[in-house]
């Protein structure tokens, strides 16, 4: 399952320009009651467990209970995601420890700015209907 | 039964919105990505509008969503004719060597853009131990553009710290519709959280596709796109057969759970030649998380065997032999499989994946520190792309040093860019020598129906893409889009159905609910209608029992194909009776129709098939053996979808690159 959504710590994202999990959900899975201002998982049978809502939640307010279809209880996955790492807390059934840090990326987001294409070559219209992209040629061998 | 109509009597009429552009972009995955960054920076200086439409969030959709821990399409310094040959050896010899080719000439500067814009990929250090994209830079590592050397897992996969591969791959697609936005003055040309639900054709030309409708999840609003060309690549199909899971535990699919085969569906309705539906990808992974086997078995040398520690890849080799020599001894994926499943049916298994042996034997050369980063390294692998099998592991106290771990033959799943090849019949390259003449109709990449574009999972007869060939093919088609485009500036695409027939053949599933909603006390049971959850467990148990799922040991024949199709056609009746509480549901309603859809194409080429070409992925078992006299061929169809019928017909396979 999917991921749930600790009571407490969720404010429904009210400070923000939007809900945080129901905008990220790659399958539309959460929304947010506006009655308690607070976000749940609609289709927990449909949850891939990609971690993106745990991952995006300003609160942290989210977290994943592995499907118990054919998980024990006990265990969890708790991922930190900064801005150019991410540390994992795996928590054993038996109660023991790991952790791990792994890169997300080596430039900051937004590096692009409103150019994407600096420093890459105009195309050449030429060569609109032959092989090769705007900045490099096909390979050849 | 009764047709249902939709007259908003009882749901509320929705915005329509329309948008005229010139190429769009159906999908947000990797494909679409790539074309949204080739296809702006052409468009530019023509003033070309380019927009793209996803059902997601673009930073997070598509198979990349979670992340990946590799790519496993690099070329780098091996030749592209051998990749031609591992793609031709693993889809048991029948594939479109033309576009393969073309797909190895292009997928490396897609990585090597990747690198650019800051995914961490790894890096041989100078001992010969693998360094993270921290420690590469750190240690002054060259890019792989200026002749830095990866870490390579098998011949063609490289490892990478890709837990945000997808945001990074999207942020630049994104810049690049932002900036094509600017050069053209449109208001909007990203649009997410818009469903594709069908393509339209074009009025004065049968053959051409002129629009795609869809709906917004967000807002009671119906989208027209109106388009002089456009790329499909909307995504193959997950939970189209009965899961091994069928509670929660259903939407840990091996692939992505969203993907619900919109993009065979929405090419199929404007009767855009299919290939190869009969192939379908059944992946062995570790049991119920299906967390990925590749960097076990490749990076880390772990060896599966049966529960009694034999090789069933040399059991049953002999045996294998007799039926399907010469495929048998290329131990394609396929093969790996089917003997894999002789001895879980002998009673020997659980089958099991010893990475407490392999990790053993790794460390007899390491030092304590070395030995860590190893444990975490296999870890990562499912951190980046599988994390619920991390999670699985944790529950069940499972440490990969000390502990074997099962592995299993998943439900089937239908893609054309994994280990997979069911897709559209699409134009080639035209300059790859020894390609027939008419596998090129003037645009790469373009289906049979002009304007319509496919990449990515939806490219028949070319699976081993992966994510970067993936993006790559989206810029391929993205390119050749841009040249119909401007080779016909005075086309204009016009339909003929009205804004009004569209948004009510779009909400007749909402429609539906409201007028029969309180007929009865539980809205879930209700005579007058399908929900779309029911719908898509019908399907999966039709598509299980009589199309060859792991109810009957992927096993299926003429006379169970014939059976079930009678049942899908009822399903497909009923899918007229879909109904929807909410946007939600409602896109849930047209994805599974989408879904029924692709399984029909799939059982169809399979009975059209007569022969067991995937033995470890299904069985015909009126046919058992592989017979390459008859049927080393491509097997294409066409679906006429006012008429509800199809054509079938075989077309010869073509060999060009030499053994």
């Amino acid at each position: 399952m999917p991921s749930f959504v600790i009571t407490e710590k969720c404010d429904g994202c009210k400070a923000q320009d939007k809900t945080a999990c129901q905008y990220i959900c790659p399958n539309d899975l959460m929304v947010l009651n506006r009655d308690l201002m607070k976000a749940y998982n609609q289709e927990p049978d449909q949850c891939w467990e990609c971690y993106n809502c745990v991952k995006i939640c300003p609160q942290q307010a989210i977290e994943i209970r592995a499907y118990q279809d054919f998980a024990p209880l006990g265990g969890s996955v708790i991922p930190m995601r900064g801005s150019d790492s991410i540390m994992w807390t795996i928590k054993f059934r038996n109660g023991s420890l790991k952790r791990f840090k792994f890169p997300i990326r080596l430039t900051p987001e937004g590096h692009l700015g409103d150019d994407p294409y600096k420093g890459l070559p105009e195309p050449d219209f030429s060569k609109l209907k032959s092989s090769g992209f705007f900045n490099n040629p096909a390979r050849t061998e | 039964m009764e047709k249902e109509t939709c007259t908003f009597s009882f749901c509320a009429r929705p915005e329509i919105v329309e948008v005229e552009t010139d190429l769009l972009l159906i999908g947000g995955g990797m494909a679409c990505c790539g074309a949204a960054f080739e296809a702006a920076r052409w468009a530019a200086p023509k003033g070309i509008k380019v927009t793209m439409v996803d059902k997601a969030a673009t930073d997070r959709s598509g198979a990349v969503a979670m992340g990946l821990s590799a790519i496993n399409t690099y070329i780098g310094e091996n030749k592209v004719a051998d990749y031609v040959k591992y793609v031709r050896g693993d889809l048991m010899g029948i594939i479109r060597e033309d576009i393969v080719y073309d797909l190895g000439r292009h997928v490396d500067n897609s990585v090597h853009l990747f690198e650019e814009w800051g995914l961490p990929i790894w890096k041989k250090a100078d001992d010969g131990f693998s360094l993270d994209g921290f420690q590469a830079r750190d240690a002054g590592k060259a890019l792989l553009k200026d002749g830095g050397v990866p870490v390579r897992s098998g011949k063609w996969q490289i490892m990478i710290n890709g837990e945000s591969y997808k945001v990074i791959v999207a942020e630049a697609a994104k810049a690049a519709l932002e900036y094509n936005r600017k050069a053209t003055g449109v208001a909007q040309n990203l649009y997410e959280r818009v469903f594709i639900v069908k393509l339209l054709k074009d009025v004065n030309d049968p053959k051409r596709v002129a629009a795609a409708v869809g709906i917004s999840v967000r807002e009671n609003k119906v989208y027209i796109f109106k388009a002089k060309a456009m790329i499909n690549a909307a995504g193959g199909a997950v939970n189209v057969f009965r899961p091994r899971s069928v509670r929660e535990g259903q939407g840990r699919a091996w692939y992505p759970v969203w993907n619900s085969g919109s993009g065979y569906a929405l090419g199929m309705q404007v009767g855009a030649e299919l290939t190869m539906m009969e192939n379908r990808f059944v992946p062995a992974r570790f049991k119920d998380g299906y967390g990925p086997v590749g960097a076990w078995f490749l990076f880390f040398k772990a060896k599966a065997t049966n529960a009694l520690g034999e090789d069933y890849c040399v059991t049953w080799m002999e045996d294998t032999k007799k039926l399907y020599s010469p495929y048998a001894e290329k131990l394609g994926t396929a093969i790996r499989n089917h003997m894999m499943m002789l001895d879980m049916k002998a009673g020997k298994g659980p089958i099991l994946m010893n990475t407490h042996t392999a990790m053993a034997e790794l460390a007899t050369k390491m030092d304590a520190k070395r030995i860590k980063h190893l444990e975490a390294e296999a870890w990562e692998d499912f951190l980046d792309m599988a994390i619920g099998q991390a999670g699985l592991w944790a529950c069940k106290n499972i440490e990969p040093d000390k502990t074997p771990s099962e592995i299993m033959p998943t439900e089937p799943y239908l893609l054309g860019s994994h280990a997979g090849c069911a897709g559209f019949w699409v134009s080639g390259p035209g300059d790859i020598p020894g390609a027939p003449a008419e596998w090129n109709w003037g645009y790469n990449r373009m289906s049979t129906i002009k304007g319509l574009f496919m990449a990515g999972d939806v490219v028949g007869a070319s699976g081993h893409k992966f994510s970067s060939g993936s993006h790559a093919e989206g810029r391929i088609a993205a390119k050749t889009a841009l040249a119909l485009i401007l080779d016909e500036p005075n086309y204009k695409p016009t339909i003929k159905e009205t804004a009004d027939q569209i948004a009510a053949e779009l909400y007749l599933p909402y429609e539906v609910y409201e007028k029969y909603k309180t007929y009865s006390t539980d809205t879930s049971v209700n005579p007058h209608y399908i929900k779309p959850s029911m719908l898509q467990a019908r399907l999966q148990k039709i598509a299980d029992e009589y199309f060859g799922g792991i109810s009957t040991w992927y096993m299926t024949s003429k006379t169970m194909l014939e059976e079930g199709l009678k049942q899908l056609e009822m399903l497909k009746e009923d899918a007229a009776k879909m109904a929807a509480k909410d946007l939600h549901e409602l896109m849930r309603c047209w994805e599974n129709y989408h879904r029924i859809l692709s399984v029909e194409a799939h059982a169809r080429h399979i009975l059209f098939r007569e022969e067991t070409r995937y033995p470890g992925y299904y069985y015909r078992g009126d046919f058992l053996a592989i017979n390459d006299k008859d049927w080393k061929c491509f097997t294409n169809s066409v679906y006429d979808s006012e008429k509800l019928s199809w054509e079938f017909k075989k077309v010869p396979y073509v060999q060009i690159i030499p053994d």
